[in-house]
């Protein structure tokens, strides 16, 4: 990441005289002070390297599917395979685990829990993602313009913001499914089944997400634009698009990543939340929403298996959680826990 | 003062006129025939045609906006024809004012649906504000007044752990495990104060409020935290303990008033959110309230049950949000002067 040149300035202390022991004085921009503050806080370091490995696993995922290192589609419940007992539970304690599965099979059809878990990881990354960046661009979009230009405009992103935050969200993502994916289908040309239903979760969730980052965006906006180089910029004769995107978003890059990483949580639980209601990708391809959807029915035979995605997800979004609060300290030395 | 309750409710009418216009057009923009849907799977071109007729699907969807908002002032006759009303009255569906519309597929109407279902779901609602109000505000006290500690770390640790857990999780975790299988708890049925008194009433609502009260804990938790944590460094509060006030009088009285503000804002628009309908919670206990009668709307997309709760629900939050804003005046005496 890199600061826009307007914006560098070197906090270096001034020489103090007479002091026998001499001391280095360096010049650290803000993002070397940032990065330095986020170091020292070992429970967001921590986070952070939980949502490092997620992404790198779910990158990673459909790599190891392609070379058979994961196998999530092929049912082990018949012939010499049978992993599964006359109950079609897993064979076995903690639900079947064993050298080749280790995370045990799937009651049913015994298919291998770990490769459909961590393939289910890359595709709600997939529609979490995307969402968050729809939100978060959308979000940036509109909050600049809104702060940035006065009156009319302003106002009437204020009340649009209003109307689509007083939608009730989960059931309007639920209602408007129906008629959405005909939509995408029908007129948009968009294959039926999984990608279908995958953008639909995605628009969906940028849709009402945006709002939320809009609001904080303007906050942001309404005192950047105060600025002097903004002033300066515009005596220039700086075009509009040059003031919102030049100017003002490069400023922006703290805020937005503080929303990218809170509202990235809320969408992988949402994902989860919806699969559950009966909106998202269907199985047979793997979401962690309905990996745990799919376990409901087994949770008091196959506790390990109903208790895994559930507690991979809280594991995601408490890390996802704990960044964005470490994010937050360490750009804004001023707010405090 | 006065001016500003004129003005917030006129805009607040404004939004809602705005809102329950673009909720139609959201509904009708679809390819997808709404009246193929009404009458179930094996439906005769004879029958569709009737059942888009009886609910008017064959006009544009301003049209069908027009007649809803006449529906809600005046109420409605399904189908809106003079002529079939006097010829065969027992064939047409009256729908007084208020009028949400009228559902083929239960024929009944709207409004009864939602009279049926809106006590469990505000049952539930209030039931599980105050959980999570009470649980919240007295946890993020202890936590502050405890900053740095084991106790504060292990409180804000595990209400960000429980509200990180999927909702549906923790519902099937109370109800298949604690009631079910351990038998600690009863399974939740809601039984209304007249069927089974308060007693039964408040048991059986106990498990399906406390999963939203954990889901919504959390971040009351850290906002009382991160307020009185605030509150203790102000000048007010010294003195209030350096003239020998009792550590309770200066904790309710003092510090926790400047967190009345933020505190009373979310909860109201929390609250206001959950009357549209806990949809998770009812769902995964089977509570039939504004939710439950959502996702199953949904499943036979009855569009008029759908349309009318969602324009119920919007509504709720539009005067939530007014309502914070006039509390805002009533807490906040700063308010009063802007």
């Amino acid at each position: 990441m890199t600061l826009p040149a307007t914006d560098l300035e070197t906090h270096a202390a001034p020489p103090v005289e007479g002091e026998a022991t001499v001391t280095k004085v360096v010049g650290r921009s803000p993002m070397q002070l940032a990065i330095m503050r986020f170091r020292k806080d070992k429970l967001s370091m921590i986070a952070f390297a939980v949502v490092a490995i997620y992404f790198l696993g779910a990158l990673a995922a459909p790599f190891l599917v392609h070379f058979g290192v994961l196998d999530p589609n092929t049912p082990h419940n018949t012939g010499k395979d049978n992993l599964l007992d006359e109950f079609t539970l897993p064979k076995g304690s903690w639900g079947g685990i064993s050298w080749h599965h280790w995370l045990g099979v799937e009651p049913g059809i015994g298919r291998d829990v770990l490769s459909r878990v961590w393939y289910g990881v890359t595709f709600s990354l997939v529609i979490a993602l995307s969402a968050t960046i729809i939100t978060v661009g959308l979000g940036a979009i509109f909050g600049i313009i809104a702060g940035a230009s006065r009156g009319l405009v302003d106002s009437a992103i204020g009340r649009l913001i209003d109307l689509i935050l007083s939608f009730p969200q989960t059931l309007m993502l639920l209602a408007l499914s129906p008629l959405f994916i005909a939509i995408l289908t029908d007129k948009l040309h968009v294959p039926d089944g999984d990608k279908a239903n995958g953008l639909y979760v995605i628009l969906i969730l940028g849709f009402f997400g945006w709002p939320y980052v809009a609001r904080i965006v303007r906050g942001q906006v309404l005192s950047i634009r105060e600025r002097e180089f903004i002033e300066a910029a515009k005596l220039m004769g700086a075009s509009r698009m040059r003031l919102y995107f030049k100017e003002i978003l490069p400023n922006l890059w703290a805020p937005l990543l503080v929303s990218f990483t809170i509202t990235m949580p809320t969408y992988i639980s949402a994902e989860a939340a919806l699969n559950y209601l009966g909106v998202g990708i269907k199985p047979p391809t793997p979401t962690l929403g309905n990996v745990l959807t799919g376990s409901i029915n087994y949770s008091q035979n196959d506790f390990f298996f109903f208790f895994f995605p559930a507690f991979l997800i809280m594991v995601i979004v408490v890390s996802f959680n704990l960044l964005g609060d470490g994010l937050r300290d360490a750009l804004d030395p001023k707010g405090h826990r | 003062m006065f001016a500003f309750i004129v003005r917030r409710v006129i805009a607040g009418v404004i939004m809602l006129i705005v809102m329950s216009l673009v909720t139609f057009l959201l509904f009708f923009a679809s390819p997808v025939d709404p009246a193929q849907f009404a009458c179930g799977k094996n439906c005769s071109p004879a029958i569709k045609e009737q059942t888009r007729k009886a609910l008017g699907y064959q006009k544009p969807a301003v049209e069908q906006w027009k007649d809803f908002m006449v529906g809600i002032f005046k109420g409605r006759d399904y189908p809106d024809d003079p002529a079939l009303r006097k010829a065969a009255p027992q064939l047409v569906a009256h729908c007084p004012a208020p009028c949400f519309g009228y559902s083929v597929l239960n024929s009944k109407t709207v409004n009864e649906e939602i009279k049926r279902a809106f006590p469990i779901t505000l049952s539930l609602a209030v039931f599980a504000l105050i959980l999570w109000l009470l649980g919240g505000v007295a946890l993020g006290c202890i936590a502050a007044l405890t900053k740095g500690s084991f106790i504060d770390r292990g409180l804000v640790g595990i209400s960000l752990v429980l509200y990180a857990f999927p909702t549906f999780f923790i519902g099937l975790i109370l109800l298949k495990f604690v009631s079910i299988k351990w038998g600690l708890w009863d399974k939740p049925e809601y039984t209304s104060i007249a069927d089974g008194g308060v007693f039964s009433w408040l048991s059986n609502l106990f498990l399906p409020a406390v999963t939203l009260a954990v889901v919504f804990m959390a971040a009351y938790v850290r906002m009382t935290r991160a307020f009185v944590l605030e509150a203790m460094s102000e000048d007010y509060i010294r003195t209030a303990n350096a003239k020998g006030l009792s550590k309770g009088r200066v904790l309710v009285k003092h510090t926790l008033r400047g967190a009345l503000t933020p505190i009373v804002t979310m909860a109201g628009l929390d609250f206001a959110g959950l009357l549209a309908g806990a949809i998770i919670t009812e769902y995964v206990f089977n509570f039939n309230g504004l939710g439950k009668l959502v996702v199953d709307a949904n499943r036979t997309y009855d569009l008029p049950t759908i349309i009318g709760t969602v324009v119920l629900a919007a509504t709720f939050v539009i005067v939530a949000n007014i309502v914070v804003d006039l509390l805002y005046a009533v807490i906040d005496p700063r308010v009063r002067v802007a």
